[in-house]
């Protein structure tokens, strides 16, 4: 029966609205808390390999961390890979000529934004997680090899552009979400919707000083 | 004033159609857009050619037969004003407007300008309606509505069922028109019964129709000559979930 | 042969017949109901409305329309509101007192019974609305709001801003698509019906013509409902909606269903002025504004200066000069009268001197901005929209158009045309209104026809008439077929010079010269002449592109305007034979020595119902007395 609803659930698309906008506001979870890691980045190099090896000493937490992340990925990218496949569908003949009016660019180019983030993020792993592309990687010295990463201009300008589509997808989707979980208020939505733009840009300035830091010389 | 009319044409659902070029030479700013194609098609006819054909009925703004893109906009530049309402003065002259028909699988062509929007009927008979048999209501004064609901009611059901929202969207999406009847009769308290089983039935029924998702740009929102609000959207939402919540 | 018009009225007190009459009706039992079809044509509130509750009852229902979903039926377009006797307000209303003012204000030309019924009927009208959910207008305490409407002295309009027409038929069109999803309604949009079929007497189907393939085909039916609108159109600019034709009553008029009082037709005071040949259809604006605004001419004829610069002394309120104590408030045909006859002293203001002002700079001197834009905001707004002029601050141009239809197949109190199994409801009827309908009250009476007439009497007919089966297969619906297609191809084969929107134009400006605000003998006959002429003329010269089987709008309209020449023929000739004026209806040389309608109810108190003779025959007149127990005939006085 509960089977049943679940997947009467997602068949519909707000049900997989829903799916995504659950994924994506534990996405931002972890994202705010990972910016807040990072940023031990400015307090120099023992404080920051600290919090990993504190980070590593919790096994059983950081496993269900990543577990969690995974499957949340997963459904977010699996839900709009969906919604994608059937939104072009719903389309089949385009205009000679569209004009958009009042949305924003950002709410008109997630299914661009998206997945250029799951492709950083891939990027991302193989380079600080699995050292596979960071030729200077030491195990466990965490700021040495953001700080050799980050040294490399190309990399650095990767991480840049990939954080401004972080913001970009969060600055839609912030707000995105509450609608699409049923929430709307003539007086709050707009309050909402200002706050989801503060944060997305608070989150991906976060994130690019850290490379733009690195590249000035101020972290070292 | 003069204007250039790239206009799709399209011989029926089957054939292929293609973006044809018209002079208006003599035109008025009073006229409306469709005026102007009338005077076209009247043009068209004398020189045996096969006019023009787009939708209108009531060309004051409430029958919602009309409506086509203009220069990618749906309805035209002019906020909250369909086709039949636009009137001419508000184009430059010599300026080149580009007319298609509304672009969506749910709403195939079926000539020129006119497409078939019978899925909005269905979205609707799937549950869109409050059951009371004729002749068993109470008293009109029996159930008290208050003001600021009656009035909030009525905003969403001001919805004229033209399309223009799906035309609008870049997910070709039903959410504005969809959202728009279920807030319209769950803001009511005759609404109340059936509010649950309606939002699962219409979304299924629009879903099937084959519009995409909602991934609220808010495209329809600006197009929508009646100003509907986004926030109707959210309700559907708000209603499908806990509908699919409470029936565990 | 001339038609035996019974009007059915059971005997009694009027208060009582309509309870009477529907414990008269046999009734079809609930598992027989199904076996019959009914078809119903129009979606609009009479069509919607009785389309819904006859699939509710049980019945296999068949509804059509022209346009493309049953919503759109032209009384989405109506804005001020629909009346009910409901005393809400407690201001003296009663169901008795608005059966008088309909009675009255009808100038006693319609049948006391119905009107009755329409009374009593209105009551239920707004509960079943209610409880569909149409958002109507409520006071801060959640009660239904009201207003005073075309020139009641009670407050018993309700409305839903000023979409009222809308709502009302959302409502009806969901009730009819819910019965759609339950199977009991099969609804057939964008198809167009081009003939009745009559078999031994009784009507026993339809035959349409697809408008997206151009496919003709044949329904048959135990009963055929039609509620397919005014006819408006005839004069080529209204305010009704372009698709709106007379085509379906025509072709029953054809097929032997009398039509009464063809020449009652009404004129709204309110609408935005013609402002060029291109102009395609009139702008209503509702007639609620004349509760603020006031309406003057300057008082000298060509007057050029802006409104502004003409002081109040050089300023002529007419409606209030003349009728002090109903003032901008008189009803509908007095309106109208009163500005074409300023605007014919050259008084008139405007490019083309066809306008009349209407004021609101007292009212917003008085009550400020804010409450008129609150009263009527989307007004003002069309009107700019329209216009290009702020109403705000410079004075509206207003101007009569032709809105409305109280003319139409003649009905008995069961509202069956004199073919039996075919009734007829809405706008199409001749029924309740008259020679004037009164503001508000047609969508009641589409409604009341809809949900609460109809589907008893159909019933009833249906119970009492051992119908035989007739299928599509029998012989009559082939030829019906034939004739219609045989139409088609003659319209697309003349292959002439003009458009048949250069036609329908014509015949426009000629019925409205000659059979419009006012009548005249010598005029009526120059206009039969001049249709007769024309029609002529567009069956040798009009030309028609395309094919017959796609979708064709030309040769859509081409078919309508055939019929709107036959009819305007039927209205001057109508026009013509009816020497009095009343209420819509004002035959010059019929007038007060102040220039009011003079009645004459010695000689004209009936319906006329005119039977078809054939196309170029002269038609027969029927009369259908009438007579006034309740209501005294009085001259109405407004002043
Ligand atoms: C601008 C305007 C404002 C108005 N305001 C008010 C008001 O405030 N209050 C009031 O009481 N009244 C008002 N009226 C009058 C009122 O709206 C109409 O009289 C009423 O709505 C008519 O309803 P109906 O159901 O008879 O016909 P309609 O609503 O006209 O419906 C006709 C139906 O018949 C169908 N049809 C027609 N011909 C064919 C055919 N040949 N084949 C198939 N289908 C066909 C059409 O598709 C349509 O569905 C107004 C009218 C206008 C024009
Ligand atoms: C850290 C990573 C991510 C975060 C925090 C995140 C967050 C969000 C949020 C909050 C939404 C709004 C959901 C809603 O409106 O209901 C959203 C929407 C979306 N996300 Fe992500 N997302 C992330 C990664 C991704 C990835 C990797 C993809 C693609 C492969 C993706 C594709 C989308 C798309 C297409 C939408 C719009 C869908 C819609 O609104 O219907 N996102 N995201
Ligand atoms: C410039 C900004 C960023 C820096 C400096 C950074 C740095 C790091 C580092 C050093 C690690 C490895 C930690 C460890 O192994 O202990 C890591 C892991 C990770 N980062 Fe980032 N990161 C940044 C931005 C992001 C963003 C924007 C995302 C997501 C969208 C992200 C997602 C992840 C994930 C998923 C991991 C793996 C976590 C795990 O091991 O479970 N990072 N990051
Ligand atoms: S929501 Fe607006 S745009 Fe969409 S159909 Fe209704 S009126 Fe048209
Ligand atoms: S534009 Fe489309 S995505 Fe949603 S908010 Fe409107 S339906
Ligand atoms: S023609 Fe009716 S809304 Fe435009």
């Amino acid at each position: 029966m509960a089977t049943a609803v679940a997947d009467r659930f997602y068949t519909s698309t707000i049900g997989k609205k829903a799916v995504m906008a659950v994924s994506g506001c534990i996405l931002f979870l972890f994202v705010v808390g990972h910016l807040i890691g990072n940023l031990q980045i400015y307090e120099g190099s023992e404080k920051l390999n600290r919090y990993a090896v504190f980070l590593r000493s919790l096994p059983a937490a950081l496993w269900g961390v990543r577990i969690v992340l995974l499957v949340m990925v997963t459904l977010h990218v699996w839900s709009s890979v969906q919604l994608a496949l059937r939104n072009l569908e719903a389309r089949p003949v385009g205009y000679v000529k569209k004009k958009p009016t009042e949305s924003t660019y950002a709410s008109r180019t997630m299914y661009w934004s998206g997945p250029i983030i799951l492709a950083f993020v891939i990027y991302h792993l193989l380079d600080f997680t699995f050292g596979k592309v960071n030729p200077h990687f030491q195990p466990g010295n965490v700021y040495g090899n953001v700080v050799a990463s980050f040294q490399v201009i190309p990399v650095s300008a990767f991480y840049i552009v990939a954080m401004l589509l972080l913001g970009l997808h969060l600055y839609h989707g912030l707000w995105s979400m509450f609608q699409s979980l049923g929430f709307s208020h003539p007086r709050y939505t707009p309050v909402l919707r200002r706050a989801a733009a503060v944060a997305a840009i608070l989150i991906a300035a976060g994130n690019i000083s850290i490379p733009v830091s690195v590249l000035a010389g101020i972290v070292r | 004033m003069r204007l250039i009319l790239q206009v799709w044409r399209q011989k029926g659902p089957q054939a292929r159609g293609r973006m044809v070029r018209y002079d208006a030479g003599d035109v008025n700013p009073d006229m409306s857009m469709l005026e102007l194609l009338d005077v076209v098609n009247e043009e068209l006819i004398l020189k045996g050619e096969e006019p023009i054909a787009f939708e209108h009925d009531c060309r004051e703004g409430i029958c919602g037969s009309c409506g086509f893109m203009i220069n990618g906009i749906a309805h035209g530049p002019l906020p909250a004003t369909t086709v039949c309402q636009l009137s001419m003065r508000h184009f430059r002259d010599g300026q080149e407007l580009y007319l298609e028909p509304w672009r969506a699988k749910a709403f195939p062509v079926l000539k020129d300008l006119v497409v078939d929007r019978r899925a909005f009927d269905r979205v609707i008979s799937a549950g869109g309606y409050i059951t009371v048999p004729t002749g068993s209501a109470p008293d009109g004064n029996s159930i008290l509505i208050p003001k600021e609901d009656a009035d909030r009611a009525m905003d969403a059901a001001a919805c004229i069922g033209c399309g223009a929202c799906v035309a609008a969207c870049p997910n070709a999406s039903a959410a504005l028109f969809t959202g728009a009847k279920i807030a319209h009769l769950g803001l009511l308290p005759q609404g109340q019964p059936e509010r649950h089983e309606r939002a699962l039935r219409m979304v299924r029924q629009y879903n099937r129709e084959g519009f995409g998702s909602c991934t609220n740009i808010g495209e329809c929102e600006a197009v929508c000559p009646k100003g509907i609000k986004l926030e109707v959207i959210a309700r559907m939402n708000r209603d499908y979930i806990q509908a699919i919540w409470q029936r565990r | 042969m001339s038609l035996p018009l019974h009007s059915r009225v059971p005997h009694g007190p009027i208060e009582r017949l309509w309870d009477q009459a529907r414990f008269e009706m046999k009734l079809v039992s609930p598992a027989n109901k199904r076996k019959h079809t009914v078809i119903v044509v129009g979606s609009g509130l009479a069509g919607a409305s009785a389309a819904a509750t006859l699939g509710e009852l049980g019945y296999n229902v068949k509804c059509f329309c022209f346009q493309d979903s049953p919503r759109r039926a032209h009384s989405i377009a109506a804005q001020g509101g629909i009346n009910a006797a409901k005393n809400y307000h407690s201001d003296g209303d009663s169901v008795f007192r608005l059966f008088y003012d309909t009675v009255k204000g009808g100038d006693f030309r319609s049948r006391e019974a119905n009107v009755y019924r329409l009374a009593q009927i209105s009551l239920n009208i707004i509960d079943q609305c209610v409880a569909q959910g149409v958002p109507f207008a409520r006071e801060y305490g959640g009660t239904l709001a009201n207003r005073s409407f075309g020139g009641a002295q009670v407050s018993r309009t309700f409305y839903a801003r000023g979409q009222t027409g809308q709502q009302l038929l959302l409502g009806a069109y969901q009730a009819l698509e819910r019965q759609v999803d339950a199977g009991r309604v099969s609804m057939f949009p964008r198809t167009e019906m081009l003939d009745l079929v009559v078999v031994d007497g009784h009507a026993r189907g339809i035959v349409t013509r697809d408008l997206v393939t151009g496919r003709i085909e044949s329904h048959a039916a135990d009963a055929v409902v039609l509620g397919t609108g005014g006819y408006g159109n005839v004069y080529y600019l209204s305010t009704n909606a372009k698709g709106s034709n007379c085509t379906a009553i025509w072709r029953a008029y054809k097929r032997g269903a009398a039509f009464a009082n063809p020449c009652f037709t009404q004129i709204h005071p309110t609408c935005i002025p013609v402002s060029g040949h291109y102009q395609s259809k009139l702008t209503l604006m509702s007639e609620s504004l004349r509760n603020d605004g006031r309406i003057w001419v300057p008082l000298q004829p060509r007057d050029q200066r802006p409104p502004n610069q003409i002081p109040e002394s050089e300023r002529d309120y007419f409606l209030e000069r003349r009728y002090p104590s109903f003032g901008n408030l008189v009803p509908r045909d007095v309106a109208s009268r009163n500005a074409k006859a300023v605007c014919d002293e050259g008084r008139g203001v405007g490019e083309t001197g066809l306008g009349v002002y209407l004021d609101f700079s007292d009212a917003i001197q008085n009550l400020g901005a804010d409450v008129i834009r609150e009263r009527y905001g989307n007004l003002f707004d069309m009107y700019q929209r329209i216009t290009d002029e702020n109403p705000y601050q410079v004075p509206m141009r207003i101007y009569p158009a032709i809105h409305y239809t109280m003319g139409g197949l003649w009905v008995d109190y069961y509202l069956m045309s004199t073919i039996p199994g075919l009734f007829v409801i809405g706008e199409a009827n001749f029924s309740d209104h008259g020679a004037n309908r009164l503001g508000a009250s047609a969508l009641m009476q589409g409604l009341s026809d809809g949900y609460f007439i109809l589907p008893y009497t159909v019933g009833d007919y249906i119970a009492n008439n051992a119908l035989g089966k007739v299928d599509a297969s029998h012989a009559e619906f082939a030829r019906s077929e034939a004739a219609v297609a045989g139409m088609t191809k003659r319209l697309l084969a003349i292959q002439g010079h003009h458009t048949v929107d250069s036609f329908h134009r014509r015949l426009g400006q000629i019925v409205w010269e000659y059979c419009g605000m006012s009548r005249n003998a010598p005029g009526l006959e120059t206009a039969l002449g001049e249709i007769r002429a024309l029609r002529e003329q567009y069956w040798s010269d009009v030309t028609v592109t395309g094919s017959a089987d796609d979708l064709n709008q030309s040769l859509e309209k081409a078919g309508r305007v055939a019929d709107f020449f036959e009819l305007a023929e039927l209205m001057c000739i109508d026009a013509l034979h009816r020497n009095e004026s009343c209420g819509g209806h004002f035959r010059e040389e019929y007038q007060t020595p102040d220039g009011e309608a003079q009645r004459d109810d010695d000689d004209f108190s009936y319906v006329a119902a005119w039977e078809f003779q054939g196309t170029d025959q002269q038609p027969l007149l029927n009369k259908e007395p009438l007579h006034f127990e309740y209501v005294h005939p009085s001259q109405r006085s407004y002043k």
